[in-house]
């Protein structure tokens, strides 16, 4: 019996106080965590919705029009059970503005801000995005926190950056750990901290070596832009890389729970598998697997084959009668009927396909808990597609 | 110097030689990148299809072994063509690009024992892609015979497929070098990035689409190709995938989304085939019909978006088994036949 991944005891057990939404591109990811947000408020929880890169008819359904990076309610929500839904987007480049005001001095910010090396970085280059959604998610929480009478909210629910891997979300923060921790890091930060080359000298060779290269590399302009922005932000890194254990050891958390999304399809249900094999070596805690998008057939009874055999059937029989042929050979009555078997069985087919892949995830996961979430006909941009969302999510 | 010298086919692509293929995460970029360049390479050519996001794409779409750092051949085309793939890893990059340009030796080594290596393609934001581009820069210019200079000196490839990141980055993936060039005023990097924007942008160079008719992945493609015309990236087609065999009549639909099936009609012809008419399977088969005609009514406005793109268009079939090697070839003929290459 597979394990069902119920969703109303995850959002109603007031333990679970973050909730990540994970998978591929293009599996539903911002759908599922508007919809969990929105059944969770609902149900009345206080809940504020992180998502990193949502689809605009759904971002407009969420009130989310500004890109000002704070949480803003959302309206039309029904409050009757003392609920509340915020969301946001994430915006990288303000995200990674305010911590650097939050950790460094007003002049050392103003330095850092105006350094063209980490405009460069906190603008437009890959890879900030997910260092600056797990640091979003720590500010929530610690904003959360702050009042322990009265928390703001008492539900965080996170979407996941359109990342290269979905695994590079919860690699950010260790790799920032690691470069902080690092030689290299003191070596750029060297020659500006000591206010020369000179300084250089008494390093062994390597060092030479290495700057060398990089001023052969790089160019002195550019290893100059570097080194100050990396001496600047040095007096901040204590601060830096104590936020980024911090949310790692957030995410490890038992009040945190994992979603994995995905859609039936072979390569989002691959992602899938690594993400959920990750997350049990890292023994992060994992709610479950949600495949959207799944194909059903209204006739269930009716079998593909079947409707085919029943269509050729019709053709057959007006070949054998004389009587109301159109061209093709059968009346136009019964073209209706055959049309509505051979679509059903393409259907049919369909659904059968969706169904093997999950089977086969499953064989491979027995234990993992598993929803279901049958395709709608149409895209979902407002709160009533939402809500219908959140009720397959719960299985109803 | 034109490999398509001996070919009397009319393509929409001629002369372009770097195939830039991107599309929503789960329109299928992957398979359509490896079936373009199957189709590139009939004719006896040979196309390099590489890959940036380390997901063994290609190895999957050929049913070959993970590919390694090397080029590797994962197909055979018609006429004696070869397909290589090629799974870019940056560090390998890195290296080759600092040994090829700068004759590193031993600082390679202490770079790496540094962790300078690391720190540029994993956690500096940015260098990684532009190693990645760098890399399929290198490519696309490498000469068969790398003594061989000048504009006459056969390529090594006739053509290079990139599986590129999914619309929502490749913009910023392919711009980086642009970026870097306004961070690095002077100096070695700053011609080098320069080098392969100026590539990237030349009308040797084409970025393709890759949709479904669903209303995000059809939006992100409009979205996506006012982006790369703002930053002055060349348009290429748009790829409709996965489009399904129209099984209903336009009169028929019409008369299911109206409720409009005579149900005792059906219900008549299903007993004559001995099928039990149920309530239950009049209900079904007359929803499925409300709803598969209410999709076919998005689909087809979403058909008319792609349309006025004003790009040209190609439709691959849904393939309801799945894509599997056999399939990558019948969209290879498709997207031939319909002459994308």
């Amino acid at each position: 019996m597979v394990p069902l991944l119920d969703i109303d005891t995850l959002i109603g057990d007031p333990q679970t106080r973050i909730i990540v939404c994970c998978g591929a591109g293009g599996v539903g990811k911002t759908t599922t965590a508007a919809a969990l947000g929105l059944r969770a408020a609902e149900s009345g929880r206080r809940v504020v919705v992180l998502t990193i890169d949502p689809a605009r008819r759904l971002a407009q359904s969420l009130g989310l029009i500004t890109l000002d990076n704070t949480p803003r309610p959302v309206k039309d929500v029904d409050d009757t059970r003392g609920g509340s839904l915020d969301a946001m987007m994430l915006d990288m480049k303000r995200t990674f503005d305010e911590v650097v005001e939050a950790h460094a001095t007003a002049d050392k910010a103003e330095q850092i801000l105006a350094n063209p090396f980490y405009q460069a970085v906190s603008s437009s280059f890959a890879g900030t995005q997910e260092y600056m959604a797990m640091e979003k998610l720590g500010q929530l929480r610690l904003e959360a926190d702050r009042d322990p009478e009265h928390p703001r909210w008492d539900l965080i629910v996170v979407d996941t950056p359109p990342s290269r891997s979905a695994l590079d979300f919860l690699d950010a923060p260790k790799r920032l750990g690691s470069f902080l921790d690092g030689r290299f890091i003191r070596l750029l930060a060297a020659p500006a901290k000591a206010g020369g080359r000179a300084y250089l000298k008494v390093f062994s060779a390597g060092v030479n070596i290495v700057t060398k290269t990089l001023t052969k590399v790089l160019g002195g302009q550019m290893l100059s832009d570097v080194q100050t922005f990396v001496a600047a932000l040095d007096t901040m890194f204590g601060g830096f890389r104590k936020r980024a254990d911090h949310t790692y050891a957030l995410l490890s958390d038992r009040t945190t729970m994992f979603i994995v999304v995905a859609a039936p399809e072979r390569d989002a249900l691959r992602e899938a598998s690594y993400f959920v094999d990750r997350l049990d070596e890292e023994q992060m805690p994992l709610a479950g697997l949600v495949v959207n998008r799944m194909y059903r057939v209204s006739a269930p009874g009716l079998s593909a084959a079947r409707a085919l055999g029943a269509a050729e059937q019709l053709g057959d029989q007006a070949r054998d009668t004389s009587s109301g042929m159109s061209s093709s050979g059968v009346s136009e009555r019964t073209a209706i009927t055959q049309g509505l078997l051979r679509m059903h069985a393409v259907q049919a087919e369909i659904a059968a396909r969706h169904e093997s892949l999950a089977r086969s995830f499953i064989a491979g996961h027995p234990d993992i808990p598993i929803v279901k979430v049958p395709a709608a006909s149409g895209d979902i941009h407002d709160l009533v597609g939402l809500r219908a969302v959140g009720d397959a999510l719960a299985g109803r | 110097m034109a490999p398509d010298a001996g070919s009397a086919r009319d393509i929409d692509w001629d002369g372009v030689r770097l195939h830039i293929v991107t599309g929503k995460g789960g329109t299928g970029k992957t398979t359509v990148a490896a079936a373009l360049a199957l189709a590139l390479a009939s004719e006896g050519r040979r196309v390099l299809l590489a890959e940036v996001e380390g997901r063994q794409g290609i190895s999957q779409s050929f049913d070959v072994t993970p590919l390694a750092l090397t080029e590797t051949r994962v197909a055979h085309a018609a006429h004696g063509g070869e397909v290589f793939g090629l799974s870019v890893d940056p560090k390998a990059a890195l290296l080759e690009y600092l040994q090829m340009y700068y004759k590193l030796g031993r600082a390679g080594g202490v770079l790496e024992k540094f962790g300078a290596i690391d720190f540029a393609t994993t956690i500096a934001p940015g260098v990684r892609d532009v190693l990645l581009t760098g890399k399929v820069y290198e490519a696309v210019r490498r000469r068969r015979d790398h003594r061989a200079k000048g504009p006459g000196a056969a390529p090594a490839y006739d053509a290079v497929v990139l599986d590129a990141p999914p619309t929502g980055r490749v913009v910023r993936f392919l711009n980086v070098n642009h970026e870097v060039a306004d961070l690095a005023r002077v100096g070695p990097i700053r011609s080098q990035a320069n080098s392969i924007t100026a590539m990237l942008k030349s009308p040797q160079t084409v970025v393709h689409l890759v949709t479904l008719l669903e209303e995000m992945p059809v939006q992100e493609t409009v979205d996506t190709i006012a982006e790369l015309r703002a930053v002055g990236m060349p348009i290429g087609g748009v790829v409709v995938n996965q489009v399904r065999e129209e099984i209903l009549t336009l009169n028929v639909l019409e008369a299911a989304s109206r409720n409009a099936i005579s149900r005792e009609d059906v219900a008549a012809d299903l007993t004559r085939v001995h099928l039990r008419a149920t309530d239950a399977l009049l209900d079904g088969l007359l929803a499925e019909a409300r709803d598969h005609a209410e999709r076919v009514a998005l689909e087809r406005d979403e058909a008319e978006v792609i349309a006025g793109l004003g790009r040209p268009t190609y439709r691959l079939p849904s393939m309801s088994e799945g894509v599997d090697t056999n399939g990558i070839r019948e969209m290879a003929e498709t997207l031939m036949a319909q002459g994308m290459a």
